[in-house]
C-alpha cells in the first residue's frame, strides 16, 4: 500500500510539474524517477519512451503506466496512471469553470483571441516537426498526401486511415526485403 | 446517454491516436461534426489551455472536451476512457513483449503511421485555421488579415533557433499581451 501511495504522489507531483507533455517531461521524469525514487535506470526510461511513441495513448501516461507496472504489478500501473492524470483533472476543470465566468471581460476576450491565432502557429510548428521527423522517403510523402485527401474529402474515419497506414507500411517493407533479396 | 457516448468516443481516441497528444487532435476535430459538446472554435481555446497547464497536452484536451461536454463528471469519463486502453495494452507490452519497439514488424507499421499522423494532424490544423482566421463583419465573413499577418509572424520567429525551444506558455503570454494590445 505504502508502494502504491508512493507511485501515486510521485507522478502526480511529474503532472503537476511539467507543461507540454511528451518530451518535455523527459528531464522531470528523470529527476523524480531515476534520481530520487531509484525506480529506474535513465536507460529504461529511453526504452520506455520508445514504446510509448509506438504504442496508441499518451506518451507520459504511457510512461507512466509501465513505471507502476514494473514497480508494482497491474495496480501498481493503474495507481501511477491516477497519479499522472489527476492535476489534469484538477486544473483544467477548474480553469474551464473560471473562464467561463470571465467571458464577459473585454480585456479576457482579446486575449484569448491573440492567443488563438499564437496556438495556430505553435500547432503549424507541431505539423512542420511531425512532417520532418515522419517522412524519409517518397513512400512517406505518397503516405502524407494520400491520408490528406482522404481526412478532406472522404468520410472514411480517421481511426481506419490510420489503421490502412500501418498495413501500407507493413506490406511495403515486405516487398522491399523481397526485392533487396 | 452522454456519459456512454463520451466514454466510447474517448476510449476509441486512445485506442487509435498514435505518437503523442496532438495525434488526439484529428479525432477532437471529427467530434465537432458529429456532437455538440463544443464547436470548433472553442477546440482551439481547449488547445491554448492545454499547452498553457501543467500536464501531458492530451490529457488536458480530452479533460476540457468532456467537461465542456458535460461537466466534471464528463470530464472525467472522458479522460478514464482516454487512457483505459493504454492501460491495458502497455502492461500486456510490459508482461509479454521484451523488445517490443525493435520488432520489425512494429517498425514497418510505423513506417507507415508516421507520415499518416503527420497529415492528419495538418488536416485538422487547416480546419482550424480556417475557423480561427476569419472575422464576420456586419454578417459577412472575410479573412482576418491582422490574424494571418501575426500567425505568419509567430511561425516564422519559431524557425530561429534561439527561439524554437522556446516553451509554448512564453509564445501563447505573448498572444494574450497583443490581444490585449491590439484589442483583437
Amino acid at each position: 500500500m505504502k508502494k502504491l501511495l508512493e507511485l501515486y504522489i510521485s507522478f502526480f507531483k511529474i503532472g503537476a510539474l511539467t507543461f507540454g507533455g511528451g518530451l518535455a517531461m523527459l528531464p522531470m521524469l528523470k529527476r523524480e524517477l531515476v534520481d530520487t525514487q531509484g525506480w529506474v535506470t535513465e536507460e529504461e526510461i529511453l526504452d520506455m519512451y520508445a514504446i510509448g511513441q509506438c504504442t496508441p495513448g499518451i506518451i507520459a501516461v504511457n510512461t507512466a503506466t509501465y513505471v507502476g507496472y514494473r514497480q508494482a504489478g497491474f495496480v501498481g500501473g493503474v495507481f501511477a496512471t491516477f497519479g499522472m492524470i489527476s492535476p489534469s483533472l484538477i486544473i483544467i476543470c477548474l480553469i474551464a469553470s473560471i473562464l467561463q465566468n470571465f467571458l464577459h471581460i473585454p480585456a479576457v476576450l482579446h486575449a484569448l483571441a491573440g492567443i488563438r491565432i499564437v496556438v495556430c502557429a505553435l500547432m503549424l510548428q507541431t505539423v512542420v516537426t511531425m512532417t520532418r521527423k515522419g517522412i524519409h522517403d517518397r513512400f512517406g510523402v505518397f503516405l502524407f498526401l494520400a491520408a490528406f485527401i482522404l481526412a478532406c474529402f472522404s468520410p472514411v474515419p480517421t481511426a481506419v486511415i490510420i489503421i490502412l497506414s500501418a498495413i501500407a507500411g507493413i506490406i511495403a517493407k515486405k516487398v522491399g526485403r523481397r526485392k533487396a533479396s | 446517454m452522454i456519459y456512454f457516448q463520451l466514454i466510447y468516443e474517448f476510449f476509441k481516441i486512445g485506442l487509435f491516436s498514435i505518437g503523442g497528444g496532438m495525434a488526439t487532435l484529428p479525432f477532437l476535430m471529427d467530434l465537432t461534426t458529429r456532437y455538440d459538446w463544443y464547436t470548433a472554435e472553442e477546440l482551439t481555446n481547449i488547445v491554448a489551455v492545454s499547452e498553457s497547464t501543467p500536464g501531458p497536452v492530451g490529457i488536458n484536451m480530452a479533460t476540457y472536451a468532456g467537461y465542456n461536454a458535460a461537466g466534471i463528471p464528463g470530464a472525467l469519463a472522458a479522460t478514464l476512457a482516454l487512457v483505459a486502453p493504454a492501460l491495458v495494452i502497455i502492461v500486456i507490452i510490459a508482461k509479454f513483449l521484451e523488445n517490443f519497439s525493435e520488432n520489425a514488424t512494429v517498425q514497418a507499421a510505423f513506417y507507415g503511421i508516421r507520415p499518416t499522423v503527420a497529415a492528419l494532424i495538418g488536416y485538422a490544423v487547416w480546419e482550424l485555421l480556417k475557423i480561427t482566421m476569419v472575422v464576420t463583419v456586419g454578417g459577412a465573413a472575410r479573412p482576418d488579415y491582422i490574424g494571418i499577418v501575426i500567425c505568419l509572424a509567430a511561425f516564422g520567429l519559431m524557425q530561429i533557433k534561439q527561439l524554437k525551444n522556446l516553451h509554448p506558455l512564453i509564445w501563447i503570454a505573448a498572444g494574450a499581451v497583443i490581444g490585449i494590445v491590439l484589442q483583437l
